[in-house]
């Protein structure tokens, strides 16, 4: 077949396969509407986690450590210690609270001012406050920095309070591979929608097909026009899924904002970027080239003139 | 062109359809299949373009053994041949000239040429003017004729016809034979099954009378074709 020719026909099979879908509007519609809401489910689970990662990602303060002194070290001790540890890489800050000011702390913060009073003594130990460096702010790096810590002599206890934030991140791991799991098997129910909607096209034409292969028709030949419809499928269904996501963001981003702003965060709820959204369109053409090509391959094949 | 070697065919029903036939088609010869339904007309004819493989014997068409013949080769053994219906099988939702276009967009024919031989095809069955044209809104005697365009369009050396006339009144049916004896003239091989022998008794071609999967008789004598009974099983 001379290559101007086949290009010629992929075209015309092309438009004659959009006008076929174009002449029922309600089933295709029906169709792609189908698609698009499997496809739109794990974009929002994505949607979800992307934005949970942005929110949290500004968390690494959480990473501070708590060093609290022995009782009996000096404050001379405690500057002396607070200087070794700036030396430190994975130490970015060090600030030293004094056991007075930590009790004026405690007494301002607690609501135990009265009970504080009857003590004679201050109970509070000197404490630093150690922010690790950037390149630290992770669970590991923080565990390391903690066991040094405690190492140094008249150090009493070290304290992280990151535990909330090791399952943050093991539950946005989580949610990530649900992310996937969701994915992958919407997207393969939406192989099988598109399969089966050519399985329905490929025998709703079965007259023609038979005609065509008496007259020279090889499967191939047959089986294109149902390629691009399933191509269209999907296009279609991508382009929708991706526009329900954007009117749903749309629809939650003034008021998320609104929360945010009641917690005194800058937050904003994002939305699919450009290159989620072509992804998106072209997997889900993908997808139905794929679906198309394995059922009207089997459905085609099966089709003899009689 | 066409030689039928011993040839059984029994369907999966279990019905014989054809019981040891034997015959042998000329290149350029015009030759009919007749004898009464269920005699195994169609069977020869579904034979001949490899829509059924036989059960025994051999079937050659042009040089080739389509018992060696592998599937995937068949889609380019049919284009060489042009099959003409009787209910036609045009595509209703598609003009007359797509019709006809068929077996060449089929073959990667340019599209210039397309439409050039598709009007000469037309042409040939009286039919121009009539490309744009849906099959539906045409006669019966017009529809058929469009299946012979389509049938005739890619130059095919071997044309085979299934009961053409069957359901045309006497004087169409004369009119399309006449039309494949044109066609004939100009040395296309044309095998037409056909169960009106009246019709046929104005042309002096081949016949092969077939009678319940067997060859009954074949006329003119003189023709080279072996006898019914070679090979048959009892």
């Amino acid at each position: 077949m001379n290559v101007e020719a086949y290009f010629l026909r992929q075209a015309q099979t092309l438009v004659g396969s959009l006008g076929r879908i174009a002449r029922h509007p309600f089933a295709s519609a029906m169709t792609m509407a189908v698609i698009a809401i499997g496809l739109a489910l794990p974009l929002c689970l994505q949607l979800l986690l992307q934005n949970a990662v942005a929110m949290t990602s500004g968390w690494n303060d959480a990473f501070e450590l708590s060093v609290y002194l022995q009782k009996a070290a000096s404050p001379a001790r405690a500057e002396a210690i607070a200087h070794t540890l700036r030396q430190r890489d994975d130490v970015a800050t060090v600030r030293l609270v004094t056991a007075a000011e930590a009790l004026a702390e405690f007494r301002e913060y607690s609501g135990f001012g009265q009970a504080l009073d009857a003590l004679s003594d201050n109970p509070l130990p000197i404490t630093l406050i150690v922010t690790p460096s950037l390149a630290a702010s992770s669970p590991e790096g923080t565990t390391a920095l903690k066991t040094a810590i405690a190492a140094i002599s008249d150090v009493g206890a070290v304290q992280i309070d990151s535990d909330w934030v090791k399952r943050l991140v093991a539950i946005l791991e989580l949610l990530r591979r649900v992310v996937w799991l969701t994915g992958g098997l919407l997207g393969l129910g939406v192989l099988l929608i598109i399969g089966n909607t050519i399985r329905l096209d490929v025998l709703n034409r079965r007259a023609e097909i038979e005609v065509m292969k008496l007259v020279g028709a090889t499967d191939r030949f047959a089986r294109r026009p149902f390629l691009w419809a399933g191509i269209w499928y999907g296009l279609g269904g991508g382009l929708l899924a991706v526009g329900l996501v954007a009117l749903g963001v749309a629809i939650l981003a003034g008021p998320v904002g609104r929360l945010a702003a009641l917690y005194g965060s800058g937050f904003h709820l994002a939305g699919l970027t450009w290159q989620t959204a072509g992804a998106t369109i072209l997997g889900a053409a993908a997808l139905g080239w794929a679906g198309a090509w394995l059922a009207a391959s089997h459905h085609i094949r099966g089709i003899n003139p009689s | 062109m066409i030689r039928f070697d011993s040839v059984f065919k029994r369907y999966p029903t279990g019905r014989e359809a054809l019981a040891g036939v034997s015959f042998q088609i000329e290149r350029g010869e015009m030759a009919f299949l007749t004898g009464p339904s269920g005699a195994g007309k169609s069977s020869i004819l579904k034979l001949i373009a490899l829509i059924e493989r036989p059960s025994r014997g051999s079937v050659v068409i042009g040089d080739q053994n389509t018992a060696a013949l592998k599937t995937r080769a068949i889609p380019q053994f049919r284009r060489r041949i042009g099959v003409v219906f009787q209910d036609h099988k045009l595509l209703p939702d598609r003009p007359v000239a797509d019709n006809v276009a068929l077996p060449l967009i089929i073959a990667g024919v340019p599209e210039r040429e397309i439409d050039k031989r598709v009007r000469a095809a037309l042409d040939q069955v009286n039919l121009l003017g009539k490309e744009k044209s849906l099959p539906l809104e045409l006669s019966t005697g017009e529809q058929q004729r469009v299946g012979i365009a389509r049938a005739i369009v890619a130059k095919p050396p071997l044309v085979i016809a299934d009961e053409p006339t069957g359901n045309l009144d006497p004087a169409l049916a004369l009119e399309i034979m006449r039309l494949f004896k044109r066609l004939n003239d100009v040395g296309v091989t044309i095998v037409i099954a056909t169960h009106d022998v009246h019709l046929i008794e104005q042309f002096p071609s081949r016949r092969i009378v077939l009678g319940e999967g067997r060859i009954d008789a074949i006329t003119p004598p003189g023709a080279r074709a072996s006898t019914p009974n070679a090979g048959v099983t009892p």
